[in-house]
């Protein structure tokens, strides 16, 4: 996990599309500059970016379901619950359920657990367009890869 | 089409905490509701849901945004739901 550059997730343990599943790994990295402030003396990993990081779960299966035709991006967050802290160190385990898949939306649910304890989840609605560019694209498809993303799912990739 | 309405104007009122008795065949979603898109988001999960269909709504913002149909074709809940019902239809024929 690099947080500063919002990259939440770390790698993709694995995809079924038929299932409309996702699990993901994410390692909270021990030391980053978001701690020094969130708190002094006693960090944790926010809140926000515990969303941001199963938003990054949800969009990936997402981006599979389509076949990387289409880019999510987060309109709504429901139903998000914290169930507890998240200190520096701790690897998280992120699942996501494709709930509904619309004409340009997409509903998620998603949850993060730790050592098999549940830690929150939410809600997630997505919009979905074209990519915005095809550097952007190809970017995505590069991240795609070094998450692991299995190679099928990705066009271009080999079995 | 009258219980496609009523299940609509329900989806509306509870999605978008609007007074059921505010909303008629005739209300324009938009104009008159004040429903923005992503209210609308929700409302279409609803739909999609409750009806069993995938309401295309790429097609039909596409479709309005290029002059071949005003929003009055797709989003006056008369409209809406005479579209729901055809997609019922399309889908168990």
């Amino acid at each position: 996990m690099r947080i500063e550059y919002f990259q939440l997730i770390d790698r993709v343990v694995a995809l079924d599309l038929p299932a409309d599943t996702i699990r993901v790994e994410a390692d909270v990295p021990q030391d980053s500059t978001i701690f020094e402030g969130h708190f002094p003396g006693h960090p944790l990993m926010p809140g926000v970016l515990l969303i941001e990081a199963m938003a990054q779960t949800s969009g990936w299966l997402v981006i599979g379901k389509t076949g990387f035709a289409r880019m999510p991006f987060l309109a709504a967050v429901k139903e998000a619950k914290f169930r507890t802290f998240v200190p520096p160190g701790q690897r998280l385990d992120i699942e996501a359920v494709l709930e509904h898949e619309g004409s340009g939306f997409a509903v998620t649910k998603a949850k993060t657990r730790s050592d098999g304890k549940p830690i929150c989840e939410a809600t997630l609605t997505f919009r979905l367009t074209p990519f915005p560019n095809d550097h952007f694209r190809e970017q995505m498809r590069a991240t795609a890869e070094r998450l692991g993303f299995p190679l099928p799912a990705i066009p271009g990739g080999t079995a | 089409m009258s219980s496609t309405f009523e299940t609509v104007a329900n989806i509306i009122a509870e999605t978008c905490d609007i007074p059921r008795e505010t909303i008629t065949p005739d209300s324009h979603s938009i104009n008159d509701l004040g429903i923005d898109s992503l209210d609308f988001l929700d409302i279409a999960f609803a739909i999609d849901k409750a009806f069993g269909i995938k309401i295309p709504l790429e097609q039909w913002t596409a479709e309005v945004n290029e002059g071949k149909a005003s929003t009055d074709d797709y989003f006056v809940l008369k409209n809406l739901s005479a579209r729901i019902d055809e997609l019922v239809a399309a889908k168990s024929a």
